[in-house]
């Protein structure tokens, strides 16, 4: 089965032919199968950012090229512009990119310019609002009077209403408290199982790509340095942090019992170290 | 010990605007910063922790009760700028406080406003970027350094002030893990070495643990308040107030749930691995 | 990409050059641009354009950078330089095509004209490349100083110019994003009639106003709790001071400065 997105040996420079050319991103390939929830984790200039711009065609590969459903993104101009809505890209604060009156007006800009008719347009906006728990009074309101965590979720329905093969996100919680963040994270959920989706998130917190993700992709100095299940990527703790990257903390803790020389499975979310520590106290009652 | 800051009954409301009522932010707080301290005050998306961050150096004045600061009262306006040189403020975006377009000279701005003689602001910068870490970049422009460069060199931008007091209000919202740690690492150093009393505001669990005192402020009151083993312990109030406690906390509070009857007050993974390791050995002997 | 626009073009260095005060700098542009329309005649243009050489030669910044910041204004020389050639009467008639009428001595002004425009634009290049605009900024505070005297603001004129200066590359960089993440919701910037065109550009600008009113407010609440109270008051961590090096400088233009104009008045 072709895969719904596959990068072939990605490569970009910025400001190429210049004293400041920087090479963002090299030889760089992976691919996304239908369904899955891809962790995309790596530090700041990684090239984590402008990796997620080829996949919707914002940017053009200098090396390499980006296949949706087996098609390259920029074979001809009409597929290119229909990438941008099958791929959703939700930026960094995409609360700031909010500019219409009413928040309806706002999340209906994107199903607008695909050229859909009113009714069409109408259902999307329903249906976008709805995943992210705006209510139908908010809708009604100016995007500047809702709070920071509502104006996130209303710009992240925006891209939903679209109804996007794939969403990928860059840093949804970024800036949020711990309640906000549960709500994003939550609201993207309920979006990949009502349309199941594909998603891909771009995000510093270890504890949510453990929870969530399917499979991890690690950026490092402009390269994909690791691959793999969380368990597998988390069961290397070491390079991670030579990487600049954070360990879940559980997983810390785990590490440090196996020193003092207990015997344990690899965890990397609070349940399953729950799980697993829960059995051995079992397991030693009952010896 | 003297008091660096001292609020005592401290109302403040919003004024509305046109015919909405204003917003009531603190009916009656009372919350002492002694000299010296690191006090951390955590809280939920308007819980008004910013909001108290601004009184501490007379952004923002009590519609009630008092804020004192250094001794100073500052609803008096011969006392602002007074106030002000004793307390620098860090705040959330890092680009919205840089006001020079080279590093030195953003971080002169200060001393240069309180009309320090030249030779005195040079040494002044000097040591400040030193202290930072950040002193081998002073000609470069601001907008090319990292979040946590950016803000290193705000903070240096205060130092420089030479002040007893720094507010830092979600000095780390907008930075990456790495820039979190150099942020929260100069701020630890700050408070160690030169003795500066410092108030972090944050909703990040792991960096109130690193402070000696946490305060949880929950719609304009205190929730709780001690050093961090004695707030994290309390799990269920945590939960309740929409917050989470450091994960090593909420593993043996799971943990206790399924049999364990483990201490609450471990905040780091190896302190937290010898605490069930003790249980799980101490189940054994038995 | 809105990045790559270089704005403030300064080349760090340390040549004589960068280390004159930008006061002097300053000043020595507005004379040299004298002594560019002092000089008329051959002599005295060869001198103009020596002295310009030479001091690019000791500022060490490549020659390419002048010709490359020269492009956008190929357009201007050449008009100008069209207008002079056609425009100019005199007495010997080279070429004669219809209504046009080309002298030699159109060709000679011509000339002329392209070369000063050539020396004016690199000069005030050699000051940008050489100066940082914080620099210039200061430069420009100190010598409009007497000013603020008849009521001209221009301490907050310079606050003002530095602050821009210092979120001119934060606020391109913002652009850029705002352009990407609108594009990302289908927004089309490049197609259509010019009406279109110019609506599609509310998605960006709106935001961007926002944004930037947002930052203004941030910033001015950082400036307060720093202490800023206007000029009065204010010392400066770095002091204009002129040097010998300043001295020598004045010296050697003004001596460019009589050396043109004696040249011109014996017709040279």
């Amino acid at each position: 089965m072709t895969p719904l997105l596959e990068v072939q040996n990605l490569s970009h420079t910025y400001s190429a032919g210049t004293p400041f050319a920087h090479k963002a991103l090299e030889d760089v390939s992976f691919r996304v199968d239908r369904g899955e929830f891809i962790g995309v984790i790596g530090h700041t200039g990684s090239g984590k950012s402008t990796l997620m711009q080829h996949l919707n065609g914002l940017l053009k590969p200098d090396q390499g090229r980006v296949l949706l459903d087996g098609k390259d993104i920029w074979s001809d101009k009409k597929f290119t512009r229909e990438c941008r809505f099958r791929v959703g890209l939700v930026f960094q604060y995409p609360e700031y990119q909010l500019f219409e009156e009413t928040v309806y007006a706002d999340i209906a800009f994107g199903p607008k310019n695909m050229g859909l008719d009113g009714k069409e347009i109408d259902r999307r906006v329903r249906e976008a609002a709805g995943f992210v728990g705006i209510t139908d009074a908010q809708l009604n309101a100016s995007p500047f009077d809702l709070s920071g965590g509502q104006k996130r979720r209303a710009a992240i329905a925006g891209i939903v209403a679209m109804e996007p093969e794939l969403l990928i996100l860059d840093e949804p919680t970024a800036g949020l408290d711990p309640r906000g963040r549960e709500e994003i994270l939550d609201n993207i959920q309920t979006y990949r199982r009502a349309k199941n989706a594909t998603v891909m998130m771009v995000t510093h917190s270890m504890n949510d790509v453990a929870r969530l993700a399917d499979r991890l992709i690690v950026m490092s100095q402009s390269h994909l340095v690791l691959e793999g299940t969380p368990e597998e990527i988390f069961s290397d703790p070491q390079s991670l942090v030579d990487m600049g990257l954070d360990v879940p903390e559980v997983t810390r803790v785990f590490l440090a019992l196996e020193k003092r020389g207990l015997r344990l499975p690899r965890v990397y979310t609070l349940d399953q170290a729950v799980a697993a520590l829960a059995a051995l106290k079992g397991g030693a009652r009952h010896a | 010990m003297s008091q660096a800051i001292k609020t005592e009954k401290l109302c403040f409301t919003y004024p509305g605007v046109e015919d909405t009522p204003g917003v009531a932010v603190f009916d009656g707080l009372d919350l002492t910063v002694d000299e010296g301290d690191f006090v951390a005050v955590l809280g939920g998306n308007g819980s008004g922790k910013s909001t108290l961050a601004k009184h501490f150096n007379a952004i923002l004045l009590p519609t009630g009760g008092t804020v004192w600061v250094c001794g100073l009262d500052t609803s008096r306006e011969e006392n602002l700028i007074p106030i002000r040189r004793q307390v620098g403020m860090v705040f959330q975006n890092p680009d919205n406080q840089i006001v020079a377009n080279v590093v030195e000279e953003d971080v002169a701005f200060g001393p240069e406003n309180l009309g320090i003689p030249s030779g005195e602001i040079r040494q002044r910068v000097d040591a400040a970027l030193n202290q930072v870490g950040m002193y081998a970049y002073r000609q470069h422009a601001p907008h090319l350094l990292s979040g946590g460069q950016k803000q290193r060199v705000a903070i240096a931008g205060i130092l420089a002030m030479a002040p007893k007091c720094v507010v830092l209000d979600e000095p780390t919202a907008m930075l990456d893990p790495k820039g979190r740690r150099e942020v929260l690492d100069t701020v630890l150093q700050l408070n160690r070495e030169k003795g500066i009393t410092v108030v972090l505001i944050t909703h990040h669990m792991d960096e109130a643990a690193k402070a000696k005192r946490v305060v949880i402020l929950d719609q304009g009151r205190i929730a709780a308040q001690g050093t961090p083993a004695q707030v994290f312990s309390q799990v269920d109030l945590l939960h309740s107030l929409g917050l989470a406690a450091p994960e090593t906390v909420e593993l043996c509070h799971a943990l206790n749930a399924e049999g364990y009857s483990l201490p609450l007050d471990r905040l780091d993974a190896e302190s937290c691995a010898q605490a069930i390791l003790d249980a799980i050995t101490g189940e054994e002997t038995t | 990409m809105l990045k790559d626009i270089t704005l403030g073009q300064y080349f760090p260095g340390n040549s004589p050059i960068h280390r004159l005060d930008p006061r002097t700098k300053l000043i020595l542009l507005v004379v040299y641009i004298v002594i560019l329309f002092v000089a008329s005649g051959p002599v005295s243009y060869c001198l103009c354009l020596g002295f310009l050489a030479a001091c690019i030669a000791v500022s060490k910044i490549p020659p390419k950078s002048f010709l490359r910041g020269m492009k956008p204004l190929i357009f201007l020389m050449c008009f100008t330089g069209i207008m002079n050639l056609f425009f100019t009467g005199g007495e010997t008639l080279l070429v004669k095509f219809w209504i046009i009428h080309i002298y030699l001595e159109g060709v000679i002004r011509a000339v002329y004209m392209i070369l000063r425009f050539i020396a004016l634009i690199c000069a005030t290049f050699l000051l940008t490349y050489t100066t940082s605009p914080i620099a210039l900024t200061d430069a420009l505070e100190s010598l409009l100083r007497p000013l603020g005297k008849l009521g001209l603001p221009v301490h907050e004129l310079a606050m003002m110019m530095c602050i821009a200066l210092r979120f001119i590359p934060t606020l391109l960089e913002e652009t850029d994003k705002i352009m990407s993440a609108q594009k990302a919701r289908g927004a089309d910037f490049e197609t259509g009639s010019l009406i279109q065109r110019v609506k599609a550009l509310i998605p960006i600008l709106v935001p961007l106003f926002i944004s930037a009113f947002r930052r203004a407010d941030e910033l001015a609440t950082a400036m307060e709790c720093r202490c800023y109270q206007g000029g009065e008051g204010r010392t400066k961590m770095k002091q204009l001071r002129y040097g010998r090096l300043d001295a020598s400088a004045f010296a050697v233009t003004l001596a460019v400065l009589a050396g043109s104009i004696a040249l011109t008045v014996f017709g040279l």
